[in-house]
C-alpha cells in the first residue's frame, strides 16, 4: 500500500474494486468516516455485498475485464481534460518519448516470439540524448511520447466497448468516469483513493491489473497526497512481511533478486546487472552485502565474494513458484516438503494436484495452529492410507499470543506482540523450529570439509536462548534484520539507526535493509512502541509501530506537492519546501518539512538538477519516485506481457475477446500436467457456460484453518454455498437451499444454492452471461467441513509471477440429487 | 439488582461480558451494577498484555488479558486495544474469536507422526520429531544436491521445497530464508503467490 488506511478519511472519492466491508472491516470504518465528511463511494465488483450496501454508486462486473474497465476510465480522462497535466508532464515517464520500432497492432506488441511465447522486449524502450539520458517533451504533444502512445492504445476503449466487454452500461460507466476523475484535472482540487484486493491479483494479467489501477492514479495526479495513493488490501496478518523477508522465490530480503545461474554467476556481475545507474537502488551493493554479512558474518570475506556462492542460483525464471511446486512435485522431482503455517490441499489452485502430489512425496512437515487437511491429505475422502508412503511430521503451532515477534500489516506497519502466556505441551512457535533445526542442520554438518557444506557451518545462528523451553531471543532477530555494525559478539554490535550506513565492504550487517531504524539502538524496539498523539497534529500517528521506510507513512510524499515544493492542493499539504530552513552552520538553507517523513532527499530542493553522484545519483529536486532509476513514475514499464495494460480474455472466457483478434495474455502461462489434470474449456464452452468466481467471508479465513476449528466461527458459517442468481436459479430450476453440483474440468464439487439478488446476469455483446459466486474456505477437517472450491480452479498463471486465475473461470451448475446433506 | 460472580457467569452464559449486556439492555434491565461488575471481573487479577490480530493484513491492536487459574497463566480475555490508531479498538468477528486459537479442546498440544502406508497418528516427543526432521532434510540434500552447472557454482537442492506463511511473524520468515537458502531450497515460497 502506497499510503495509510487512517489517510483515506482524507479521500474525495474512493473507488474500491474489493469487497473491503466484509473482507477488512475494521479498515473499512475510514471509508465511512470518509463519507462522513463528504466523500463519494465507488463499489466495482460483480456481486453486490456489504461495500456495495454502503456506496453511493455500485458497478458490476464481469469477472475477468478490469483493464477494460480502468482502460476505459484512463480514455475518459485523457480525452476530457481530467488529467493533472504538471504531475504528468513532470512526475511520470508520459513525457518520454520511446523508440521509433515500438508498437502495437491488433492486441500484440511489438517483438512477439510465437515459438518462445515470449516477447523480445528490445523496443520497448525510451530513445536516448548523446549523454544517455531519456529524450523528453513535457508539452506532452511529440506523437511518440509514452503519453501520445497510451492516448492512442486507450482510443479504442471507448464508454461502447466497456459496455460490450464488461456488461457495464454506458451511462453507469460515463456517471463513474465523471465521478472518480473530478478527482483529476489541470487544477486539481480534490483527491481519490482506489482500493484492491485479490480481486485483481488472481488473474492471468494480475500485473497489469494493478498496474492500470496505478497508472489511472498517475494521470490524475493521486499518488503522493493525502486522500490518494493505491491501497492494496492484503489477506493475511504478514503477507507484507513474508514478502519483505522473501519467503518468495525470486527474491532475497529486501526486494534484491535471487541469483540467476546465467544471468549472476559471481558477486561482481551480480551486482552490476542488478544495480541500475541511477535512484535509490544505486546503493543495492551496500544492502546486499550487508545481507551477506549478516547471514555470514567473518566467513563473508572480499576474497569470497561475501559468501556469494553460499546462496544458491536459480536454473531459470521460469521455476519454483508455488504453482510450479505442485506440478514438479506430482512429477516426482521433489522428495521432501515444508508446510509451515500453510493449508495447499485447501487453498492451493487446482487442489486435487496439490492433493495428489503430496502422495509422491517421501516425507511431509506440517506446522499448524490445528490440524489441517494437508496434515491429513493421506486419509482424506476416497483415500487408501494403504497405498500412501509419505512420512508425516505434524508439530504444532503457536497463536501470536504465545509468541514475541512482529507482523507487518497492510499499510507497511511493523507491529510487535508480546508473548502473553507459555504455549501449551509441546506446542512452539516457529521461530523455535526453524532455530532449532538449524542448530541440529550445523551440527549434522559440523565436522564436513566438504565445500558445498561451508555456507551451513558459515551460517551465523547466534540467537540467545530464553526461558524454559529454549525460545530463541525474536527481539535479536528483530535486532539482525534492522542490521548492526558487524562485531562476532552481540555485545559489540552497534545498531545501525538507518539504511544510509549500510556499507558494501563488509563492515556492517543488515538482513532486512528496508526495515532499518525498527531497532535504532539496543534498548529501543520501536516496532513495540505504542505512542499516540491525541493533540491531531500527527494525524499519521508515527508513534505507534515502525513503517517501512523509515517510518514513513505515505510513500511518494514528494508529489504531493509541486514544482516548487508547494502544495498541489493548501487543505491536502502532506510535506513541502521550506526555503528557509536552517541546516545548521555552513550549510545551504531549506528542507523539506511537514505531517510525514519526506519520502526524498531532506534537503534536495525543488528544481534541484539531478544529483551527478551521491546516494541519490540520478534524481533531481521533481522527481519524486525516487526508487526507479529516471526518478519518473512508469506509465510505460516493460513487464513481460507488455509495456502497457491491454485487455485480454481470462483462459476460460464466455466471449471471444471483442477489443483484438488475441483471445488470452499471449504470454499467459499454462502448465501442461500429466494425466488430464489440467483440462481448460474452450471459448464460450456449451459444456461449462457460466463465469465462475470465488471469494471470502467475514467470518471464515482463507483455507479455515484458523477459523472452521473454532466453535465460534465454525457456528456463523457452517455450510458451503454457491450464490446464484434468482434468473439462473429459474432457468435451471434451482431453489435456494438445494443441493447442487459445480463442476469444471478439473473437477465438481457439492454444496448449497443460495439464490440471490445480489448477483446479475450480464449483457456481454448483446448476450445474456451468467456468473456465479463460491467462497473457497471449507475442506474435510475441522468443525465445518464441505467440499474444497480449489478443486475447480485450473493451473494457469500470471506470466510475471505466476499467481493462479480464480477470479475468473468457467463451470457449470446443475441441481444434485437432494440426498446427503452437505 | 445485586449480581454475584457465579450469577453473573450463569446469567450471562459465561460469554463475554459485552455479549451479555448487550442482550440484556434491550430487556430493560439496569446495568450499571453489571456493566461495573463485568469491568472490575475483566481487570481484577488480569495482566494485559498488547498484542496483534493474527488474522487479516490490517492488524488491528489486540489486548490479552492474562489470569493465574491453578497456578498457571492462562488468557482470559482477548480483545481491541482501543489506543489503537488505525482501527481505534474494533475487531470483526475473526478478530473477537482469537481467544479460541489459544483455548480451544480441538487444539492439538503433542507431536504426531504418521508412517508410511499407516492409517493413524502416533503421538512422538518433540526432540525426537526435530531429530527425525534434521535428518530426513539432510539425508534429501546429501543425495540430491547440485553443485555446479555448466561451470559454475550453483549450490542448490532442487529436492526440498517450502511452503512458509503470511501467518508466520517477521522473525520467523526471516530466520526460515536464512536457513533455507543456504541450504539450497529454490523452492521457497508463501500465500502472497495464491
Amino acid at each position: 500500500m502506497t499510503t495509510n488506511l487512517i489517510d483515506i478519511q482524507n479521500a474525495d472519492v474512493i473507488m474500491i474494486t474489493s469487497n473491503m466491508a466484509e473482507n477488512h472491516p475494521v479498515g473499512f470504518q475510514w471509508v465511512v468516516r470518509a463519507k462522513e465528511r463528504g466523500a463519494k463511494v465507488i463499489h466495482v465488483d460483480p456481486r453486490f455485498t456489504r461495500t456495495s450496501a454502503l456506496a453511493d454508486i455500485h458497478v458490476p462486473l464481469r469477472s475477468g475485464t478490469n483493464i477494460a474497465f480502468f482502460g476505459g476510465l484512463m480514455a475518459y480522462a485523457m480525452n476530457n481534460d481530467k488529467i493533472h497535466t504538471e504531475y504528468v508532464a513532470h512526475y511520470t515517464n508520459a513525457s518520454m518519448l520511446i523508440d521509433d520500432g515500438f508498437g502495437f497492432d491488433d492486441g500484440m506488441f511489438t517483438g512477439y516470439d510465437g515459438d518462445a511465447k515470449r516477447y523480445d522486449r528490445t523496443t520497448w524502450r525510451y530513445q536516448t540524448n548523446p549523454d544517455g539520458s531519456p529524450k523528453r517533451d513535457t508539452t506532452l504533444r511529440h506523437p511518440r511520447t509514452v503519453y501520445q502512445l497510451m492516448k492512442r492504445h486507450y482510443s479504442r476503449y471507448t464508454p461502447e466497448m466497456v459496455e460490450r466487454v464488461c456488461g457495464i452500461p454506458k451511462a453507469k460507466f460515463l456517471q463513474v468516469a465523471e465521478l472518480f476523475c473530478s478527482t483529476g484535472g489541470p487544477k486539481k482540487t480534490k483527491t481519490g483513493t482506489v482500493v484492491y484486493a485479490l480481486n485483481l491479483t488472481q488473474h492471468t494479467n494480475g500485473v497489469q491489473n494493478i498496474r492500470a489501477l496505478a497508472m489511472l492514479q498517475l494521470l490524475l495526479g493521486n499518488i503522493g497526497l493525502p486522500g490518494g495513493g493505491v491501497v492494496a488490501l492484503r489477506g493475511h496478518a504478514n503477507v507484507q512481511g513474508a514478502t519483505d523477508l522473501a519467503v518468495l522465490y525470486q527474491d532475497l530480503p529486501g526486494y534484491m533478486a535471487m541469483p540467476l545461474r546465467d544471468v549472476h554467476p559471481d558477486l561482481a556481475t551480480y551486482l552490476e546487472k542488478e544495480t541500475p545507474k541511477g535512484g535509490y537502488w544505486i546503493n543495492k551493493p551496500a544492502f546486499f552485502i550487508s545481507l551477506l554479512k549478516a547471514w555470514y558474518g567473518d566467513a563473508a570475506t572480499k576474497a569470497n565474494d561475501f559468501g556469494y556462492d553460499f546462496i544458491p542460483k536459480r536454473e531459470k525464471a521460469d521455476a519454483y513458484s508455488q504453482q510450479h511446486i505442485f506440478v514438479d512435485m506430482y512429477e516426482g522431482k521433489i522428495k521432501g516438503f515444508f508446510a509451515i503455517g500453510q493449508n495447499p490441499a485447501v487453498g492451493n489452485p487446482n487442489a486435487t494436484l496439490a492433493r495428489a502430489a503430496l502422495a509422491k512425496l517421501d516425507w511431509l512437515v506440517v506446522k499448524d495452529i490445528f490440524h489441517t487437511e494437508t496434515a491429513e491429505f493421506w486419509r482424506a475422502p476416497g483415500v487408501d492410507p494403504k497405498s500412501i508412503n509419505t512420512e508425516v511430521f505434524f508439530f504444532p503451532a503457536a497463536p501470536a499470543a504465545e509468541k514475541n515477534g512482529t507482523l507487518t500489516n497492510t499499510m507497511r506497519l511493523i507491529q510487535w506482540h508480546n508473548m502473553a502466556v507459555e504455549p501449551p505441551g509441546d506446542v512452539r512457535s516457529d521461530l523455535h523450529f526453524w532455530y532449532h533445526l538449524g542448530k541440529r542442520i550445523k551440527a549434522l554438518y559440523a565436522s564436513s570439509t566438504a565445500r558445498r557444506d561451508q555456507g551451513i557451518k558459515a551460517l551465523v545462528w547466534d540467537y540467545p536462548e530464553e526461558g524454559k523451553h529454549a525460545e530463541p531471543s525474536a527481539a535479536h532477530v528483530l535486532r539482525e534484520m534492522n542490521g548492526y555494525v558487524w562485531a562476532p559478539d552481540w555485545k559489540d554490535r552497534v545498531q545501525l539507526k538507518s539504511f544510509g550506513e549500510c556499507k558494501a565492504d563488509g563492515t556492517t550487517a543488515a538482513g532486512c535493509w528496508i526495515y532499518t531504524g525498527v531497532f535504532p539502538d539496543e534498548k529501543t524496539n520501536r516496532a513495540a512502541s505504542r505512542q499516540i498523539d491525541k493533540s491531531g497534529k500527527d494525524y499519521l500517528q508515527h508513534g505507534w509501530g515502525f513503517a517501512w521506510p523509515a517510518n514513513r507513512r505515505i510513500m511518494y510524499n514528494r508529489a504531493s506537492a509541486d514544482l516548487d515544493g508547494k502544495p498541489w492542493i493548501e487543505s491536502k499539504a502532506l510535506i513541502q519546501w521550506d526555503p528557509d530552513a536552517d541546516n545548521g552552520p555552513g550549510a545551504p538553507k531549506g528542507k523539506w518539512v511537514g505531517r510525514d517523513v519526506p519520502d526524498y532527499g531532506p534537503t534536495l530542493a525543488p528544481r534541484a538538477p539531478k544529483n551527478a553522484a551521491g546516494p541519490l545519483k540520478g534524481v533531481g529536486g521533481n522527481d519524486p519516485f525516487i526508487m526507479r532509476p529516471d526518478g519518473v513514475a512508469g506509465l510505460f514499464a516493460p513487464l513481460v506481457d507488455g509495456p502497457l495494460p491491454e485487455h485480454y480474455e481470462p483462459v476460460e472466457a464466455p466471449t471471444r475477446n471483442l477489443l483484438s483478434k488475441q483471445q488470452i495474455n499471449p504470454v499467459a502461462k499454462i502448465w501442461q500436467v500429466a494425466d488430464g489434470r489440467n483440462e481448460i474449456a474452450e471459448v464460450g464452452s456449451s459444456k461449462y457456460p457460466y463465469v465462475l468466481t470465488t471469494y471470502r467471508l467475514t467470518e471464515h479465513h482463507l483455507s479455515g484453518v484458523m477459523s472452521r476449528q473454532l466453535p465460534w466461527l465454525a457456528e456463523m458459517f457452517k455450510s458451503h454455498f454457491a450464490e446464484i442468481s434468482e434468473e439462473l436459479a429459474k432457468e435451471k430450476g434451482i431453489r435456494n437451499g438445494d443441493l447442487v453440483e459445480v463442476s469444471t474440468p478439473r473437477g465438481s464439487i457439492k454444496l448449497r444454492a443460495m439464490v440471490t439478488k445480489r448477483l446479475r446476469p450480464f449483457t456481454i455483446d448483446g448476450k445474456t452471461v451468467h456468473q456465479i459466486g463460491i467462497p473457497w474456505h471449507w475442506g474435510y477437517v475441522g468443525i465445518a467441513k464441505g467440499d474444497v472450491t480449489n478443486d475447480l480452479v485450473a493451473s494457469v498463471g500470471d506470466p510475471n509471477v505466476y499467481i493462479q486465475e480464480s477470479k475468473a473461470l468457467l463451470c457449470n451448475v446443475e441441481k444434485a440429487a437432494q440426498q446427503g446433506v452437505a | 439488582m445485586q449480581i454475584s460472580r457465579r450469577g453473573f457467569l450463569k446469567f450471562s452464559g459465561a460469554t463475554t461480558a459485552g455479549v451479555a449486556v448487550g442482550s440484556l439492555a434491550s430487556l430493560g434491565v439496569d446495568l450499571s451494577p453489571v456493566v461495573a461488575y463485568a469491568r472490575d471481573l475483566r481487570i481484577k487479577n488480569a495482566k494485559v498484555v498488547p498484542s496483534v490480530c493474527p488474522y487479516c493484513a490490517v492488524g488491528c491492536g489486540q489486548l490479552v488479558y492474562v489470569e493465574k487459574v491453578d497456578g498457571e497463566d492462562r488468557i482470559i480475555n482477548i480483545e481491541g486495544d482501543p489506543d489503537c490508531p488505525h482501527t481505534l479498538g474494533a475487531l470483526c468477528p475473526k478478530g473477537s474469536a482469537t481467544i479460541q486459537l489459544s483455548i480451544n479442546e480441538r487444539r492439538p498440544t503433542k507431536c504426531l507422526y504418521r508412517a508410511p502406508g499407516s492409517d493413524r497418528w502416533e503421538e512422538k516427543p518433540l526432540d525426537w520429531m526435530m531429530d527425525q526432521v534434521a535428518e530426513r532434510l539432510k539425508k534429501t540434500r546429501d543425495q540430491y544436491f547440485i553443485e555446479t552447472e555448466k561451470g559454475i557454482t550453483v549450490n542448490r537442492l532442487d529436492a526440498v521445497a517450502n511452503l512458509g506463511s503470511a501467518c508466520c511473524d517477521n522473525e520467523e520468515c526471516y530466520i526460515q530464508s536464512k536457513l533455507l537458502r543456504t541450504l539450497g531450497i529454490v523452492y521457497h515460497e508463501h500465500q502472497a503467490r495464491v
